[in-house]
């Protein structure tokens, strides 16, 4: 699905560059597809349109007539706006600026995440922060819920509230300050239950919690595979609650996360944290230019370079991020890169952010190959000379015939690899190209800078 | 049952107005283009995905276009154009006598109301006097176990745990050994959510799959998708790979006490023509409902449901 719609982009913006110069209707023509790429992405309709009308308005304006290459021009601007929607480029980090005990509320529809973002903020903020957490949970509705929530705290080694059974939430929600204020924590992270926007009770229930603890952050929970629903969840509990901070659960997901612009558009609050799985330390800083190229589509380079930075070291990873940069990436980089893949998870996903591979994703899937592919295209690499990893145009067929008796493979696996290899350094050159504000040049800089941090006895990473 | 009736007219009749909100404005008027892109719209922002909106829009033009029309016969027509969609899919759960136990598999994605549902169908199984054993696979999520026990305590139904962590395809296995023993009807068994991307997590279903096919080879008899009525265009995704993976045999739609429409169903109905049995219209464990392909319909284009029969 990611390659369909790259295709379809470059499509269109290949057409306008063709035909040199921009007019209303190029632009047009062109949005119609933006228009459908952010539908297909789940963005809510008043949402795209909205965002359409001010992309049309900066498009045909000036900065478009003087453009060398127009095609590129319009896809920079709908990435620029779409990354200026979404919040700009960086992460927004917790607001822990104010007296302890820090109240911080978890809401959102029923199973959007919220008690497993409970467990792992308190995990973050108990390591990366050194905070004294507190968990509650003030839901008294789902079965097992507040189990649930003090099983998280003892895996992210933090208190829980004692359950007192037969409590109401806001009676819950006011013994959690209690504690937190007798027992000198930092930060109180109030979980509650489910609750539909439309069900007046519940909400009701929910805004005198919040009376009662006056929370700093107001953290809407939501499931990154929200369709046009997210418009209505976002506008009912930002009218009740005030919402300060996104969180978008499940993006470890393959959904274009549409519902983050919608969530974004409607409450104006910054997407804080994205979940990237189950366990209780995925959770993610957001970062709006890498979540924009997955809306549109374009596969998410920087995720993956982010991901693979958590398993190889930071100046390995700093290196090949440069180097995808640049273009200047080899098959020796690629090796590299195969070996930590074993490490990283699941297969498919990483594939699927790697630009112009999303084909491969498929047939990885459909096949259900799993690693062997990876490990067949580690031997093939091994078996080439150091020059030829450097300069695999020099790879011709009395060399492939070597390199496949060495790797025990075929000459078309070896042609394989070198074309997957020749596509991708191609699309990494034109990802590269972008521009200044293009699509991951923030990114990896903001990953960069926080590598550097990672130096000053804080790692970044600490699992 | 009138309870959960109402409540699901309730949220029904929310849609309803946010829908007919958008149509009102084309009321006794000419169905030109202006309005047809209205209806189109009023589907793409009810997830039925632009595709899908603009051939219903496209068929519906071809019977309608130009005609002076109030705004109750377009939601009547365009209903009835989505509930010829919906009808082929609309088929109740039955459980096969022959079987003891009819083995059913509850699969989905992370958070979508598989254990509740679980709890439902036990309740249902329970007022048709059937015996069911209720098997806590998911020995993944914090308190997961401690959940399906709490609802095998409220619809009084036995429930086979293991310890946590552990290995859950043993556990069907051993579960499916003492409910053919114990002659229960029906074997409900929960999996712990799981994302469809995630191969080694598809893998480890089919593992259970394979584990109870070793006890009996024609199980599992049933293996029920749980989708959530707010996803949007991914659930064409979830069930495109948990079908070719697992062998869906039908859906359960949750959550539609909700805002979200659950349009998304259209489309799953055109590409899969998978059953869908069953909707989730709240938390209780009476709240579930079998799905009506004109009710729904109706639902999604604003128009209000057929009278409690
Ligand atoms: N893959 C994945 N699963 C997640 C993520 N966040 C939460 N989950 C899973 O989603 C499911 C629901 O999570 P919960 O934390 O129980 O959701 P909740 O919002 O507290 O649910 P209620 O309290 O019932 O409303 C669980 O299976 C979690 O493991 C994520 O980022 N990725
Ligand atoms: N309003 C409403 N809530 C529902 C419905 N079905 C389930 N829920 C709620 O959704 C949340 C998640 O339900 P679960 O049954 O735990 O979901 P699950 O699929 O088993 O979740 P995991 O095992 O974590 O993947 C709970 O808060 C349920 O009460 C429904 O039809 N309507
Ligand atoms: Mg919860
Ligand atoms: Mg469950």
């Amino acid at each position: 699905m990611f390659d369909a719609l790259s295709d379809k982009f470059s499509g269109i913006f290949e057409g306008l560059r063709r035909r040199g110069a921009l007019s209303e209707a190029d632009v047009n023509e062109a949005l119609r597809e933006v228009r459908l790429a952010m539908l297909e992405a789940d963005v809510a309709l008043p949402v795209v349109k909205d965002f359409i009308a001010r992309v049309r308005e900066r498009a045909v304006g000036s900065e478009v007539l003087d453009a060398v290459s127009p095609g590129q021009q319009v896809a920079k601007i709908v990435n620029d706006a779409l990354v200026e929607a979404l919040g700009g480029a960086g992460a927004v980090p917790l607001n822990l600026n104010a007296p302890a005990p820090i109240p911080i509320l978890l809401v959102g529809l029923q199973g959007s995440g919220k008690t497993t973002t409970a467990g792992k903020l308190a995990l973050r903020l108990r390591t990366r922060e050194r905070r004294r957490v507190l968990l509650a949970s003030l839901d008294t509705q789902r079965p097992a819920a507040q189990l649930q929530l003090a099983q998280l705290a003892e895996r992210a080694e933090v208190v829980s509230l004692p359950i007192v059974a037969g409590q109401a939430p806001v009676e819950i929600a006011r013994r959690a300050m209690d504690v937190g204020r007798r027992e000198g924590y930092d930060v109180v992270l109030l979980d509650t239950a489910g609750r539909l926007s439309i069900d007046q009770a519940l909400m009701d229930e929910v805004r005198a919690i919040r009376a009662a603890t006056n929370p700093v952050e107001t953290l809407l929970v939501v499931d990154a595979m929200t369709g046009q629903d997210a418009v209505n969840t976002a506008r009912a509990f930002h009218e009740a609650l005030g919402i300060t901070g996104v969180v978008l659960t499940r993006m470890d997901g393959d959904a274009r996360g549409g519902a983050a612009l919608s969530m974004r558009q409607v409450t104006g609050a910054p997407i804080k944290f994205s979940g990237s799985g189950e366990k209780i330390d995925a959770l993610d800083e957001f970062h709006p230019e890498r979540v924009a190229g997955r809306i549109l589509g374009l596969g998410d380079i920087v995720g993956l370079v982010e991901r693979a930075a958590e398993t190889i070291d930071q100046d390995e990873a700093e290196r090949l991020a440069k180097k995808m940069l640049k273009g200047s990436f080899t098959l020796e980089d690629y090796a590299a890169q195969l070996k930590q893949i074993g490490k990283m998870g699941s297969l498919g996903s990483i594939v699927g952010m790697l630009p112009g591979l999303g084909h491969l994703k498929q047939k990885i899937e459909d096949a259900n190959l799993d690693q062997t592919v990876f490990k067949r295209q580690q031997a093939i690499i091994s078996s080439m000379t150091i020059q030829e990893r450097r300069q695999p145009e020099i790879i011709k067929a009395s060399r492939k015939k070597r390199i496949a008796a060495g790797s025990g493979t075929s000459v078309t696996d070896v042609n394989r690899l070198l074309k997957q290899f020749d596509d991708m350094s191609t699309m990494m050159k034109k990802m590269g190209k972008m521009g200044q504000k293009g699509l991951m040049r923030g990114g990896l800089s903001a990953l960069m800078a926080q590598a550097q941090q990672g130096g000053r006895g804080n790692p970044r990473r600490p699992f | 049952m009138a309870g959960f009736f109402s409540r699901l007219k309730q949220g029904l009749s929310r849609s309803t107005q946010k829908l007919t909100g958008g149509l009102a404005a084309i009321t006794k008027r000419r169905l030109d283009d202006e309005a047809l892109e209205e209806l189109e719209e009023t589907l793409i922002a009810a997830d039925l995905g632009p595709a899908v909106a603009k051939r219903i829009i496209a068929n519906f033009r071809r019977t309608r276009f130009g005609t002076e029309v109030t705004d109750r016969e377009i939601r009547e027509s365009l209903a009835t154009e989505i509930a010829t969609i919906l009808e082929p899919v609309a088929q109740p759960f039955r459980l096969d006598p022959t079987r003891k136990p009819h083995v059913v598999l509850v699969v989905g994605v992370n958070g979508t109301g598989k254990t509740t549902t679980i709890g439902k169908l036990a309740l249902q199984f329970r007022e048709e006097n059937k015996k069911p054993v209720l098997v806590a696979g998911d020995t993944f999520r914090a308190a997961a176990v401690e959940q399906l026990q709490i609802w095998g305590e409220r619809t009084k139904s036995p429930v086979i745990a293991g310890a946590t962590n552990a290995d859950a395809a043993g556990l069907a296995f051993e579960a499916l050994t003492r409910a053919q023993r114990d002659q229960a009807d029906v074997l409900l068994i929960d999996t712990a959510g799981r994302l469809h991307n995630k191969a080694a997590l598809m893998e480890e279903l089919r593992k259970i799959i394979r584990v109870l096919r070793k006890q009996d080879e024609t199980a599992p008899h049933s293996v029920l998708l749980v989708l959530d009525a707010t996803t949007g265009q991914n659930a064409i995704q979830q069930v495109r790979v948990f079908k070719e993976m697992v062998d869906v045999t039908g859906l359960v739609v949750t959550k539609l006490d909700g805002s979200a429409r659950g349009g998304i169903v259209v489309a799953l109905a055109e590409e899969f023509g998978i059953p869908v049995h069953a909707v989730g219209v709240g938390e209780q464990a009476g709240d579930l409902r079998a799905f009506e392909a004109v009710d729904f319909a109706r639902g999604l284009v604003g128009e209000p449901e057929t009278a409690p029969g």
